[in-house]
């Protein structure tokens, strides 16, 4: 289970609610989950990626209201460092419990500030829920711009929704489907720092979701540490969430497993080349794990 | 799960011990002579020296009164950690303060303060296992130059607590002229001079950071095998810290992050700045460098800096193992 992390259980699920399903990138889990723990007490605030001041510019806010937790629906396949609030959660937003939603790379920064506080006061004990969320590679934002605007054709402010999936990444208006290209395409617009992740379904985090294994419309969720499944638990019981059983799902756990693997090995690969073990002319590159 | 009860009962294991002989403590005193004047090891301390003070201060011959108690206390369980005050702020040791009774837990189970000019009356450095060194040195300063050495040669393992003395902080920006030392001027941080084994950058440290480095700075002395294995596995980035020399900056981001193509736009770095000098823009920090302090937080913090799976990955069970042994 190497490649998928370590995990108490795992469901095909969604959101219990239409409100937050109707602009979800999926199944609505991250939503939910906050706006479920934020009800709660579980949380008394999350970061989440808002929107930004550009179309598709997700902007790292502290969301306080289910209503703000709405307005940060949808996946934006650019970079939110949504690390940087974490500090200031605990400051002038007052926040003791904190949730915050990441890709498996923020969610590892979330543990190392939990284990090595370096300029990180009183941030180790106020994590209460960290929700990450499947990721392949992330864009900066002018790739995007430029995966939008120039290779499908269309202009950003007019996008609905952004997917990635079956191979091809999608752009649709509020016309239908507007426009498609195949991945390949977008490989060169790959952030440089994505190629040496090793983690695909967020590892670290309490609960991590994503849409690979499961239908449209649905998430695949993994609960992994005691306080994800304490939460996802209960949120399922007052309804805020529809867990199923993954047995006989379709493309299923086999499908995760096969794309983790292939960018942990991909990306373990890269790693190894940046050591330029086999040109003695070449100085390694450095390797941030040790 | 399993892998935190069994550092639980790897701890608790020794902790029986240590709480055993805790409690014994009082009971094996008696044992030396140092009993007549000591119920309780810690509170001895203070006791020791205040009762002492007048009498005997300006004697030197006060400091093999005040060492011999302590080397025959019974502290076997415990490490001694002294805190060294150079050229800093004492904002590092309010830093540990501000552990509040998890400091008083340190204290009761792990560790004695050997010496703390701020805290305690000990007067010259004594031996000890770990030294905290707080502040940067002023090579202008004698007297500071002769205490550095005699840290390093008293201390098993020498820590760099805060900016100061990892990086030289503030103090790098020092260049004398002012009343009434205005030859004062050059510093270095502690790691030009003498060899340094841990750093703990920032400006202030966090209260948690050197909370885990005293506590698995117990578990390397004091523990079994697979108690150092883990102590070590969690010091190991730290002292490559130390290793990798004694200049930081925000441009550090840029050379040892962007540059290496390793920057995943997480934001850490933005959120561990003290000064605010790093925002986030495009997804990438970008540092005002003249904001900058030099403290070199923003890329221990960073996790493309160092990052350890086998210590990240068992945070849960890392994180439940600190707070049931910070229990009072």
């Amino acid at each position: 289970m190497e490649y998928l992390g370590q995990y108490k259980a795992v469901y095909k699920a969604k959101a219990g609610c239409e409100d937050i399903l109707s602009k979800a990138q999926d199944g609505g889990i991250v939503t939910a989950m906050f706006a479920y723990a934020l009800e709660t007490g579980i949380i008394d605030g999350a970061i989440v990626a808002g929107p930004g001041e550009e179309a598709y510019k997700p902007e790292p806010m502290i969301a306080t209201t289910v209503d703000e937790l709405l307005a940060a629906r949808g996946t934006k396949y650019s970079i939110s460092p949504n690390m940087a609030l974490i500090k200031e959660a605990t400051r002038s937003y007052g926040l003791d419990k904190i949730g915050i939603v990441g890709t498996p790379c923020q969610i590892q920064a979330v543990r190392k500030a939990q284990l090595y506080p370096i300029g990180m006061r009183d941030v180790p004990d106020k994590i209460a829920l960290a929700l990450g969320i499947f990721c392949m590679e992330n864009f900066p934002y002018q790739g995007l711009y430029q995966m939008v605007e120039d290779h499908c054709a269309t202009k950003i402010d007019n996008v609905t929704k952004m997917d990635i999936g079956k191979g091809k990444f999608s752009v649709y208006t509020e016309r239908g489907v507007n426009a498609q290209i195949p991945l390949k395409v977008t490989h060169k617009y790959e952030q440089p720092g994505c190629h040496v992740c090793l983690d695909y379904v967020a590892n670290l985090a309490d609960i991590s979701t994503g849409s690979v294994g499961t239908p449209d419309g649905w998430s695949t969720v993994f609960v992994r540490s005691a306080a994800g499944e304490a939460a996802f638990n209960k949120a399922v019981d007052a309804g805020w969430i529809i867990a199923e059983s993954m047995d006989g799902v379709k493309p299923g756990l086999e499908l995760v497993t096969k794309l983790a693997t292939e960018k942990i090995t991909k990306n373990q690969k890269y790693i190894e080349h940046r050591a330029h073990a086999e040109h003695e002319a070449l100085k390694p590159l450095r390797n941030p794990y040790i | 799960m399993g892998l935190f009860d069994k550092f639980k009962s790897l701890l608790f294991g020794k902790g029986d011990v240590s709480e055993g002989t805790q409690d014994e403590k009082p009971v094996a005193s008696k044992q030396e002579p140092v009993a007549s004047k000591q119920e309780e090891p810690v509170s001895a301390k203070h006791e020791a020296p205040v009762t002492k003070a007048e009498p005997a201060d300006m004697k030197v011959e006060q400091k093999p009164i005040i060492q011999k108690p302590k080397e025959e206390k019974p502290v076997a369980d415990k490490i001694t950690v002294g805190h060294v005050h150079m050229s800093g702020c004492t904002g590092c040791l309010v830093s540990l303060a501000d552990n509040y009774e998890g400091l008083l837990t340190i204290l009761d189970k792990y560790a004695d303060l050997v010496y703390c000019l701020t805290l305690a009356d000990v007067r010259h450095i004594p031996e000890m296992d770990v030294a905290l060194v707080e502040g940067s040195v002023c090579l202008n300063d004698e007297c500071s130059m002769e205490e550095i050495l005699e840290t390093r040669e008293r201390a098993k393992i020498v820590v760099a607590l805060g900016g100061c003395a990892c990086y030289g902080n503030t103090t790098r920006f020092c260049r004398g002229g002012q009343q009434n030392q205005p030859q004062h001027e050059a510093f270095l941080p502690i790691g030009d001079l003498i060899k340094v084994d841990v750093y703990i950058p920032a400006c202030a440290p966090t209260p948690q950071q050197i909370r885990n480095v005293c506590l698995m700075a117990y578990l390397l002395l004091k523990g079994n095998d697979e108690q150092k294995a883990l102590a070590t596995a969690y010091l190991t980035p730290l002292m490559n810290l130390a290793a990798a020399g004694t200049e930081a900056c925000g441009c550090d981001l840029m050379t040892e992050v962007i540059n290496q193509g390793l920057c995943c736009g997480c934001g850490s770095c933005a959120a561990a700045c003290t000064v605010r000098a790093i925002t986030m823009q495009y997804g990438r920090p970008q540092v005002e460098r003249d904001l900058c302090i030099k403290c070199g937080a923003c890329y221990a913090q960073c996790p493309r800096s160092f990052f350890s799976f086998d210590v990240c990955g068992q945070y849960e069970s890392i994180t439940n193992l600190i707070g049931e042994v910070m229990k009072p």
